[in-house]
């Protein structure tokens, strides 16, 4: 069935209620139950919940063939807990049949790649899909689809009752001998742990892994005790110097800060530029380096923002230091300037869940507040449809993350972006992949100009006001092809690798097999 | 293949960007940052044994991208090198609007690029004196023998100063506040109005150090240079706002342009504005003020 | 012309093309390597054959590793890459000619 966004949906995938994708709001108003975990009761006092191993752990949890098993992805490229049970579940205890539930899959977990080509794990569910992972998907090596969330779509499938978690593996900085667990205060610090919350409230089972163990009670933390069943400690459960990658940095490249600037002048253009405004940007070269441009209109007119949402870097923690932000939102630090801020800030910079930040099926997230967010794509179509999970060769090589909840939640959605990256045209006729559809997606900056989407033609009003020059999307398209030319649509199996859906829960996407070019 | 617009000698030249020929990634679109020129370097950016496929690569860059307004000038190899008649004939068959000699010494120089350029525009088929010249200035005897460098060629549009190897040749070094090159741009400055050609200075190379650069610009733009050249888009813009007519001096200069009118038909030729004494020498600076303003698109009036 | 020795122009610097010619026997051997493959593999192959063609190169074995270089960019290290075999890339190079 061909969906809102023009993709064509195998009708095998739609069984079990599942629907296609209907537009933004489609579910909007929709009643329904959440689902709940078996839990267990613990009346009888016990000490401590502390166990020698992972694999102790596991077996208490009654780890078992076919299950599913959940992580977050706070330490990002530098998450040793991921593979450590993975290893210990697959390699010692000789499980299989696994699907690994979490928040984002990078090369920490390349070993990952190798239980995925034997066979062990046939289910992933995750945002992101990088390295080995995605080349092993994409080349069909997983049983079932994998199937690609937002961060907001993550807690709603939880709390939907659609992603049901049977052990819950949380790795953090801190806890106590009863599970009350943090990113902060321990040998290897992660910052906010908004992504593993849900997970600690819906699985069945919850391990925290610790390589801290701190007196009674840790808190306040974002992992409550009542939720777990044991803790485990080990050496070292992460590398936080390896949270950072080099993009979490503010670019020198003239390029990036060329359309950073225009992006600022972009936003102060608009009427929701005004004291206590609210603003998210993604950790793209670009996106971030609006900040800095972002600064100096503050300082000039004298506004302040009222709170930044999302992922946290040193620079947004350092417009808070002067003074410019009332409070921070934080789901995940990307730096370790941003996780000691949390731990020194306990009053301004908050830890949220990704429920609170994102869910598309809750009383309303934080990302309906937010005025403003600046994005990055992988590429960007004529329709304003954007991808950022599919490379230009149809390979797994990104994350939607955030992507989709704040481009529909935030009143004006900013994508920054080159408009071709060596040979490949960002903007261009027909995405790979839609991660976020086009009616979400407000402005475009690239190097070659600036384009709004049609739908908003106050926006529109509102650059003319600003004399701020912008041209149509399907201009920078021709450009971008007359550069680089036009390239040939990608061929590609019937097998469906990945399905991808929408924030709402309904099919935006698949993701099939590539054949590759024989010349 | 895309046609270029026959280059004009004199025209708005404040920012002028080097850019290496060999690096494809780099001059596909160094336009797009609203410089006035771009310089691709076929000199010092490019390996000995790289200047063949530098030349490849230039050929087709100047044949396939649109520049559009942007002027586009060759740094051809130094005349004491294999490379600069091969480097000439590229440039002319590829049509870039100018060249640029690097370490120009003498009139003699120039007319020796000159023949080489007339040469090449023969034999590709280039319509006749179409390609310009420019000369750096980067040594004692270069400099001292500006003007007649200056004067040299019809095609001349300007002379540069380029102070990378004047500073050996001097025995000193960079200095903030640029003492160590005083005499060489006022000698520059004065022998470029004498021939009535443009000036350029040289490049500020500490990316770091913002408040150097702006200082220098500053100073460049009261000696009274056109302009200055640059390494990274990240200065344009700077140069651009220094170098562009003040509101006040725009005003002021239209004050003069329109009380001149008024007063030159009721036969008046000296009067005063402003307890000022004004007569025809103000009106023709009156007069470049605003064509300036007009050409950095700062002017908004009816002039 | 013809492919006198094996020679190579461009680096393997994204946006860039390295281009390696050798003698051969069998009319043009082409192997490439793209960055670029799915969408442009074919437009490669066609530029780099028509390039060939242009400079009447028959016999040759030609590797090209493709970093997303433009078309310009792919046809500057070709013929850089032919002219170098036959030591002629130095000087009175065709501009023009059968560089077009």
């Amino acid at each position: 069935m061909i969906n809102a966004v023009g993709r064509d949906i195998p009708d095998e995938l739609l069984k079990d209620g599942k629907e296609v994708y209907q537009g933004k709001y489609h579910m909007d108003g929709k009643p329904f139950k959440k689902a709940g975990p078996v839990t267990i009761r613990h009346e009888k006092p016990q000490e401590s919940k502390v166990v020698a191993s992972i694999r102790e752990a596991c077996e208490q949890c009654g780890a078992h063939d076919g299950m599913t098993v959940s992580f977050h992805h706070a330490f990002r490229n530098g998450d040793y807990v991921t593979s450590m049970v993975m290893k210990v579940l697959i390699e010692d205890m000789g499980l299989k049949d696994l699907t690994v539930a979490t928040t984002s899959l990078g090369s920490a977990q390349d070993l990952l790649a190798d239980y995925i080509e034997q066979g062990k794990i046939i289910g992933i569910q995750s945002s992101g899909v990088r390295g080995r992972i995605g080349e092993v998907i994409s080349a069909g090596k997983l049983k079932t689809p994998a199937i690609i969330r937002s961060h907001g779509g993550r807690p709603r499938a939880i709390e939907t009752g659609e992603l049901h978690i049977d052990i819950s593996f949380i790795a953090a900085s801190t806890s106590d001998d009863y599970g009350n667990a943090k990113g902060t205060g321990g040998k290897h610090n992660c910052g906010a742990m908004g992504y593993a919350v849900a997970d600690s409230h819906y699985a069945d089972h919850v391990v925290v892994v610790t390589d801290t163990l701190v007196p009674f009670p840790n808190m306040p933390s974002p992992i409550s005790s009542i939720d777990v069943d044991a803790v485990v400690v080990v050496d070292a459960i992460g590398d936080p110097t390896k949270i950072g990658t080099k993009e979490a940095r503010i670019t020198q490249d003239p390029r990036n800060l060329m359309m950073a600037e225009n992006c600022a002048k972009v936003i102060a253009s608009t009427p929701y530029f005004k004291d206590g405004f609210s603003f998210q940007t993604g950790v793209g070269g670009p996106s971030l380096a609006v900040n800095r441009f972002l600064e100096e209109y503050m300082v000039e007119q004298n506004i302040k923002m009222g709170f930044a949402l999302g992922g946290m870097g040193g620079n947004i923690c350092d417009l808070m230091d002067k003074g410019l932000v009332g409070k921070l939102l934080d789901t995940q630090d990307f730096d370790m300037k941003a996780i000691k801020h949390l731990e020194e800030h306990p009053d301004k910079h908050l830890e949220i869940s990704t429920s609170e930040y994102a869910s598309a099926a809750n009383k309303g997230a934080y990302v309906n507040k937010l005025d403003f967010v600046v994005l990055a794509a992988l590429e960007i179509d004529t329709d304003f449809n954007v991808n950022v999970l599919t490379g230009s060769d149809g390979v797994l090589r990104g994350a939607p993350g955030g992507h989709p909840d704040t481009a529909e939640g935030s009143k004006c959605c900013i994508i920054v972006t080159p408009l071709v990256r060596g040979r490949m045209a960002t903007v261009c006729k027909k995405v790979v992949t839609v991660t976020t559809p086009g009616d979400c997606v407000d402005v475009l900056v690239t190097d070659y100009g600036i384009a709004v989407n049609p739908r908003r033609q106050d926006l529109i009003e509102c650059l003319d006001k600003a004399g701020i020059e912008h041209t149509t999307i399907e201009a920078l398209q021709q450009k971008a092809y007359s550069l680089v030319g036009t390239p040939d649509d990608l061929e590609w199996e019937d097998k469906v690798i990945a399905v991808l859906e929408a924030r709402d829960g309904t099919i935006l996407d698949v993701i099939r097999k590539i054949k590759p070019l024989q010349l | 293949m895309i046609p270029r617009p026959r280059p004009e000698r004199f025209r708005l030249r404040r920012t002028m960007m080097f850019m290496n020929a060999q690096k494809p990634g780099l001059i596909k679109d160094a336009y797009i940052y609203g410089v006035d020129s771009i310089m691709l370097d076929l000199e010092d950016a490019v390996a000995e044994n790289q200047k063949d496929a530098a030349r490849f690569s230039l050929y087709h860059a100047l044949k396939t991208i649109d520049y559009g307004d942007t002027e586009v000038i060759v740094r051809i190899n130094g005349l004491d090198t294999p490379h600069w008649q091969e480097d000439i004939r590229v440039s002319v068959a590829g049509g870039a609007d100018g060249v640029r000699i690097p370490t120009c010494e003498s009139a003699e120089d120039v007319k020796k690029v000159e023949e080489h350029v007339l040469a090449a525009e023969k034999e590709f088929g280039v319509e006749e004196g179409r390609t310009l010249i420019m000369a750096a200035l980067e040594s004692p005897k270069g400099v001292l023998n500006a003007y007649e460098i200056a004067s040299a060629s019809d095609r001349l549009f300007g002379i540069a100063l380029s102070a990378g190897d004047f500073h050996r040749s001097m025995h000193t070094h960079y200095v903030p506040g640029g003492i160590e090159l005083n005499t060489a741009r006022n000698l520059i400055v004065m022998s470029a109005r004498a021939a009535g050609v443009q000036c350029f200075d040289t490049v500020f190379t500490n990316l770091d150090d913002e408040e150097g650069f702006e200082n220098e610009v500053r100073m460049i733009h009261d000696m009274g240079f056109d302009g200055k050249s640059l390494i990274n888009p990240r200065q344009i813009a700077f140069v651009h706002q220094t170098l562009a007519p003040t509101p006040k001096e725009i005003a002021t200069a239209e004050t003069y342009v329109r009380t001149y009118e008024e007063q030159s038909k009721l036969g008046v030729g000296v009067y005063t504005v402003n307890g000022k004494m004004v007569d025809i020498a103000f009106i023709k600076d009156a007069s470049r003020v605003i064509a300036l303003a007009k050409a950095c698109g700062v002017y908004h009036g009816d002039l | 012309m013809e492919i006198q020795k094996a020679a190579i122009a461009g680096t393997l610097e994204s946006s860039d093309a390295q281009v390696t010619v050798m003698p051969g026997t069998n009319g043009i051997e082409l192997t490439l390597e793209s960055s670029v493959m799915n969408q442009y593999g074919r437009q490669i192959k066609a530029t780099v054959l028509s390039v060939l063609s242009g400079l009447g190169v028959k016999d040759a074995r030609v590797k090209v590793v493709d970093k997303g270089a433009l078309d310009c960019t792919l046809k500057a290290r070709v013929e850089c890459a032919v002219f170098r075999s036959n030591d002629m890339s130095a000087k009175n190079i065709p501009w023009g000619g059968v560089i077009k």
